[in-house]
């Protein structure tokens, strides 16, 4: 198959950034979208040009590294697929194909394709943890939980990270990502301890880091790779809802180490 | 210098409970003048900087990628064992033990082995605490699965990605102890060399992977925790960037390296559909539970796999092992799919590949309940085959997962550099010549929530703290080599591309090296492995500086060290003539085929201690010893 690429090149997050065409051919359809990008890499590295930087790393849809906005469509065309597991199967012989960065505010480009996505990080660090230090634990099972109740918490962990919610948002919205997060363990009767502060100090990092505020265009579950669905939106909305309502609780602080 | 393990004096029930009575201690309030370096924010390296940084040690961690949540242990499917006997099917602490040591071929510490066992069921406890969603029966409790190589149900799963939903787990303890101010988080950062001051790992040199900067950071003690050298194959299960580095530059510094040559083999991968494949997809082992492995009885069988009948089906496994059938361990599994591949009696467009297949299982539990079990792995495949296993059977073969081998530590986990530890698939000491299934996950994390937070204290209290900085000579010294290594490699301005020559190296070991080896091959492979690393460093190229982000040259600094790491594995594989668990070598087998140890000659750990780099390495050898299991020949056959 032949394709005709135009590629986002960018040195910086100051230098500026423009559309680069290049075209590959000889590619069977049984390449990844990825691999289509290493032998154009290594066209490019042979012709002494800079290969293309792009994030990958597990390239079997689970680590949330890659992150092409590919056709204008975070992850590209395929339905519930991250960029790696997107094959050039899935594009017509002759297609030209734009392959851009996750764009938004709060990812500063970092180089070509490759953005910073910490923002995500310091959301999680902001209460995405259940407080709990390693050492001796009650047994599991004297706690039970409902298979539904775990399997729905489960649908909001297989969040992968990726950003792409993000991208999708014409607002670069990182409500979809929050809430997951938030949901994956307020749902569970281990996070109902921190539930609200938990969805409080998330949401006021991600207001913080400059995302874009929801106004229900439905992009993020659209484009999401494990296909999460906006009902958590709504769930933290609630979660969100009350935890402002309620007064913050003055306590004497968590035990910290001496 | 002779290897001290520093097991304990005490029956194996009550070793690791003696042995955390009698280890010393550093106080709580000691605790935040010590500062420790933490390599990798995998299961390992997130659980024991997040457990460190609670106990009050200041904790830099590091990882390359942009997120600690990115690191490989992510994309562990199908689940991790404990020996909870919650089904009441006869598990316990020595049976965990028993299948790890049996499982391993008897080729691993057996002091270490029971602590693992014994620690397993805390693991679930303290990852439930986390709110890590294991898979709930009905009634609420958790639901369990079987694996490869055991008679019992104790693998606790979460759907197919039990690996991310425990590393979100431990990520999330990572990120309080970020928050709370004890854990420094470095990413994109890579580890490229390791500070040794009289005897002692004193730090860590570093390249910021953005800015291109290097430069040094000073602790009390290092760990690493960066996982496996499964790339030394080019193509593997491991994530693109996963690398030996760290391990390797450590044994440069000293720490020694044991049984490089045993690498895992998993016997459950989507085949290589062609030359441009850059990576290898693992289908999880739990597949085998209830598909059944067959190839066609005859040779040339085009037929579709739905119209061949079921006489014309050769399930090899089931006839060959009828006790274990498709549940034999990985190495067993593996090798007979490449003995029936050998035989022409493999199937898809290479001849590589065996088929497994679903129907009888889909027949007799239902759709729904096979669903439950495997629906994403199901869908996994079909994205990337473009084949439904609902209707036509998986085409699988083995690829390279899972490396036993690393760095050499003794029972507090230490290597044989002083402070310098080593946890998780980085060390060696627990899965012997082979790993059990759903073993890995559980090792990452006793080794990082309970062991290493214990023992490390005991060094460090020997030891006052912060009295090295990185301004030490030491420091720059070693910041002068890694630039100069860079500069060396930006400087080649050859013709090949690293991709090109890390995929040459990967051929040949995977051919001489790999599922099967022999003498010859092995010698062959030793001098064409140095040929290669001449060519490397003389007919590279890679473009742009040393001072902006650059992948090929990322790439370029990993690739030079697995050029150096593959000829110790074939070393090691040459030296050991005997064949155990996942090093086979062809002249030591059963009348049967069947893997033949030596155990009169072999029952012992090779480490390879570096002696320079034009100097062969020396050999030492830890001798295993036998007491709560005694030696005996493996067997899945009866």
């Amino acid at each position: 198959m032949k394709f005709t690429l135009r590629v986002h090149r960018q040195l910086g997050p100051e230098a500026p950034g423009s559309l680069v065409q290049y075209s590959v051919d000889d590619i069977s359809p049984d390449t990844s979208f990825l691999e289509m990008m290493d032998i154009l890499n290594e066209q490019l590295t042979a012709k002494g040009e800079d290969p293309i930087a792009f994030d990958s790393d597990c390239r079997e849809g689970i680590c949330g590294m890659c992150s092409m906005v590919i056709n204008g469509q975070a992850h590209g065309p395929l339905p519930e697929s991250a960029t790696c597991q997107v094959y050039m199967r899935h594009f017509q012989d002759g297609d030209v194909i734009t392959i851009e960065p996750f764009r938004a505010a709060a990812f500063p480009l970092v180089r070509d394709l490759i953005v910073d996505r910490s923002a995500f990080d310091r959301i999680m660090q902001a209460g995405g943890f259940i407080s709990v230090h390693s050492g001796p634990k009650p047994d599991p099972n004297s706690v039970p939980i409902e298979p539904d109740t775990v399997e729905l918490a489960l649908d909001a962990a297989s969040c992968i990270g990726c950003g792409a919610c993000v991208a999708a948002c014409p607002n670069a919205s990182a409500m979809l990502y929050t809430a997951a997060k938030v949901s994956h363990l307020g749902l569970l009767p281990q996070g109902q301890p921190e539930r609200y502060e938990r969805v409080r100090n998330m949401v006021g990092q991600m207001e913080e880091e400059g995302f874009g505020a929801c106004r229900n265009y439905g992009e993020c579950e659209a484009q999401c790779p494990k296909g999460i669905s906006i009902g958590f939106i709504g769930r933290m909305n609630r979660d969100y809802l009350r935890a402002s309502l309620l007064d913050p609780v003055d306590r004497q602080g968590k035990m910290v180490p001496q | 210098m002779l290897l001290d393990a520093k097991i304990p004096e005490a029956p194996i029930e009550h070793m690791w409970d003696t042995h955390r009575e009698h280890l010393r201690l550093v106080g709580p309030r000691n605790r935040p003048h010590y500062r420790i370096i933490v390599v990798g924010s995998g299961l390992a390296g997130a659980a024991a900087a997040s457990s460190l940084g609670a106990m009050g040690y200041r904790v830099d961690c590091f990882c390359f990628q942009d997120s600690a949540r990115r690191a490989h242990s992510i994309a562990a499917q199908g689940g991790i064992n404990a020996a909870k006997d919650y089904r009441n099917d006869g598990d316990s602490v020595y049976r965990l033990f028993y299948d790890t040591q049996k499982g391993g071929d008897y080729r691993s510490r057996e002091a270490n082995v029971w602590r693992l066992a014994e620690l397993s069921e805390n693991i679930i406890d303290q990852a439930v605490a986390q709110g890590v969603p294991f898979a709930r029966e009905y009634g609420g409790m958790l639901a369990n699965r079987s694996f490869g190589g055991v008679l019992v149900e104790r693998t606790f799963y979460s759907r197919g990605e039990t690996g991310q939903q425990l590393l979100l787990g431990a990520n999330s303890a990572l990120a309080e102890q970020i928050k709370a101010g004890q854990v420094e988080m470095h990413t994109r950062t890579e580890l490229l060399d390791i500070v040794v001051v009289d005897g002692r790992a004193r730090g860590i040199v570093v390249r910021d992977l953005v800015t291109g900067e290097v430069r040094s950071h000073a602790a009390d003690a290092v760990v690493l925790a960066t996982g496996g050298y499964s790339n030394v194959y080019y193509l593997s299960t491991n994530a693109r960037g996963c690398n030996v580095t760290a391990t390797w530059r450590a044994y440069k510094r000293g720490a020694r390296f044991a049984n490089p040559c045993y690498t895992q083999i998993h016997p459950t991968c989507i085949p290589a559909s062609g030359e441009h494949q850059s990576k290898l997809t693992l289908m999880s082992e739990s597949l085998r539970n209830d598909g059944r492995i067959w190839v066609p009885r005859k040779s040339g069988d085009t037929r579709a796999p739905g119209e061949i009948p079921e006489k014309d089906r050769y399930y090899y496994l089931e006839e060959r092992y009828p006790r274990f059938g498709n549940l034999v361990p990985r190495d067993v599994a593996s090798r007979n799919a490449k003995d029936v591949c050998d035989q022409e009696l493999g199937v898809g467009p290479t001849g590589r590949g065996v088929y497994l297949d679903f129907r009888d299982a889909i027949v007799e539990h239902g759709r729904d309940v096979i669903a439950g079990r495997y629906e994403n792995l199901f869908e996994i495949y079909e994205r990337i085959t473009g084949q439904s296993p609902w209707t036509t059977p998986m085409q699988i073969y083995p690829a390279p997962h899972y490396t036993m081998g690393g760095l050499w530590v003794d029972y507090n986990l230490m290597t044989t550099v002083q402070g310098l530890y080593a946890i998780g698939e980085a060390n060696f000491s627990d899965h012997g010549a082979n790993r059990l299934g759903a073993s890995s996950l559980m090792q990452c994390l006793a080794d990082g929530y309970f062991i290493l937070p214990i023992t490390i204290g005991d060094y460090l209290s020997r030891h006052p703290y912060g009295d090295v900085d990185s301004k030490h000579p030491a420091f720059g010294e070693a910041e002068r080599g890694v630039k100069d290594r860079i500069e060396r490699l930006l400087a080649i301005g050859g013709t090949r591309t690293v991709e090109s020559l890390h995929r040459e190296l990967g051929r040949v070991v995977w051919d001489r090296c790999g599922m099967s080896r022999n003498m010859e091959g092995l010698g062959e492979a030793l001098k064409i492995i140095p040929q290669l690393r001449d060519e490397f460093w003389s007919n590279l190229r890679i473009n742009g500086t040393g001072e902006h982000l650059n992948q090929s040259l990322e790439h370029a600094g990993r690739l030079a060290d697995f050029l150096e790491l593959a000829e110790l594995m074939c070393l090691d594989a040459l030296t050991r003539e005997e064949s155990c668990g996942g090093h086979f070598r062809e002249e030591h087998k059963t009348e049967e085929g069947e893997a033949l140890r030596d155990d009169l000659d072999f029952a012992h750990v090779s480490v390879w201690d570096f002696q320079g780099s034009d100097e062969a390495p020396s050999l030492y050898e830890e001798p295993l010893t036998f007491h709560a299991l005694p030696l005996a020949q493996r067997n899945y056959k009866v």
